[in-house]
């Protein structure tokens, strides 16, 4: 009997310890995530929209979408961030486009787990840059192999076609999305 | 139970003779898992050293009062808390190296490094040695980890510590920091480091039989050139 008590009051004193620590640490740093979380999307914002100032979340819209504003509060265009499918598990991005959903003004890579030295090849500027200034309509083509000739292609990657694919195929749905939002007035 | 160990081996032990890595083949999941470039092994062995420090301390110093039964779920307990300490402390102030981390910073708490030494170490003996033993374990995983992880990104990527190391003409090879890298990479310095210690260990036994041939030798030379002096 008298171990069975030395045992519970033993591990429930170390648990009592070690959980009010673990708050006060908690406590300590949950702010400052959270303000690394907002400090990381506002970096992604403005990178994908260079010529904006401020930014505002748009509300009821069920994607997360940024209007974003230059001087003035002229409105110049849309942040919005979509995630599906890689090669390996989700990939996670933002794409800037114009207010009128024609134009990319660019792309930025949030999160993947594409094969390292492959499909990591989405998140360098070789092929991120393709989507600058591309237009949207009416979808976004992947050409394997030769050189974009129209101004809605992506050249895919070579070794690794299905994460580029997978990439324009995110974006597509997002601005489907984004184009059926526009026409219902929510954006 | 007095212990006569010098407390310098304490420490020293851990890097060489009894290298975690090495020498125990233990915690070999961070360890293939985050070594694709040097910066994330040293992340990795600076998180784990300070848990196996932090808890060894403590364990160290309450080991009469956990009683027998509960012990592990004490352990795992203590190092479970300290895990999530690092795990919040690197998300607020490093949130680069956590996200390149990933899951393998809560999986410190089932690294057998850790619960090895506590089981192994931390609860039989006093608090200094506790800390020492710790650090030497600590180092040696460090010393595992800086250079797995620097083969893998050297060869994988051209870099160490991401400064370019290699020129552009070399070709770099994605198996490296690919998981095949990590098992290869691993695989042979087990081997050669276990060539290394068998070569000397042979060395060794062969110097011995030598001096003792050479001893029984002289002394019945020495023997036998007495009686015919005599």
């Amino acid at each position: 009997m008298n171990t069975v008590v030395k045992m519970i009051l033993t591990l429930s004193s170390i648990g009592v310890i070690s959980g009010g620590l673990l708050s006060r640490v908690n406590n300590w740093a949950s702010p400052l995530i959270a303000a690394n979380l907002k400090a990381q999307t506002e970096e992604a914002i403005f990178n994908v929209q260079p010529a904006a100032k401020t930014y505002e979340l748009v509300k009821a819209s069920g994607v997360e979408v940024y209007k974003v504003f230059g001087d003035d509060k002229i409105p110049l265009g849309y942040s919005l961030v979509y995630s599906g499918n890689g090669f390996q598990g989700k990939i996670r991005l933002m794409v800037g486009l114009s207010p009128d959903l024609e134009k990319i003004t660019a792309l930025e890579i949030l999160e993947q787990i594409e094969t390292p030295g492959l499909g990591t090849k989405v998140t360098e500027d070789h092929f991120r840059n393709q989507f600058k200034k591309l237009e949207t309509s009416p979808m976004i083509i992947l050409v394997k192999g030769v050189e974009p000739s129209k101004p809605n292609e992506i050249q895919a990657i070579t070794g690794a076609t299905i994460s580029s694919k997978s990439v324009v195929a995110i974006v597509d749905d997002g601005i489907s999305i984004m184009r059926e939002l526009k026409k219902e007035g929510k954006i | 139970m007095a212990k006569h160990t010098p407390l310098s081996k304490e420490f020293l032990k851990g890097l060489w003779e009894q290298n975690p890595i090495f020498k125990q083949v233990l915690g070999m999941c961070p360890t293939l898992a985050v070594t694709v470039s040097a910066i994330n092994g040293i992340a990795m062995a600076l998180a784990t050293t300070f848990v196996l420090v932090m808890a060894s301390m403590l364990i160290s110093i309450i080991r009469k009062l956990i009683p027998n039964q509960v012990r592990i779920a004490a352990y795992i307990v203590i190092i479970a808390t300290f895990v999530t300490i690092v795990d919040l402390v690197m998300k607020a102030r490093f949130p680069v190296l956590s996200k390149a981390l990933g899951p393998f910073i809560p999986l410190i708490v089932v690294n057998c490094i850790i619960l090895g030494r506590q089981e192994a170490f931390a609860s039989k003996n006093t608090v200094f040695r506790s800390i020492l033993d710790a650090l030497g374990m600590g180092s040696g995983f460090f010393i595992a980890l800086i250079t797995l992880g620097g083969i893998r990104e050297i060869i994988g990527s051209r870099t160490f510590l991401s400064y370019q190391v290699l020129p552009n003409a070399f070709e770099p090879w994605l198996i490296m920091i690919l998981p095949a890298g990590a098992f290869l990479t691993l695989g042979l310095m087990l081997g050669f480091i276990n060539m290394y210690t068998d070569r000397k260990k042979n060395l060794e036994k062969e110097s011995l039989i030598d001096q003792y041939r050479n001893k029984t030798k002289s002394e019945s030379a020495g023997t036998v050139a007495a009686q015919e002096g005599i």
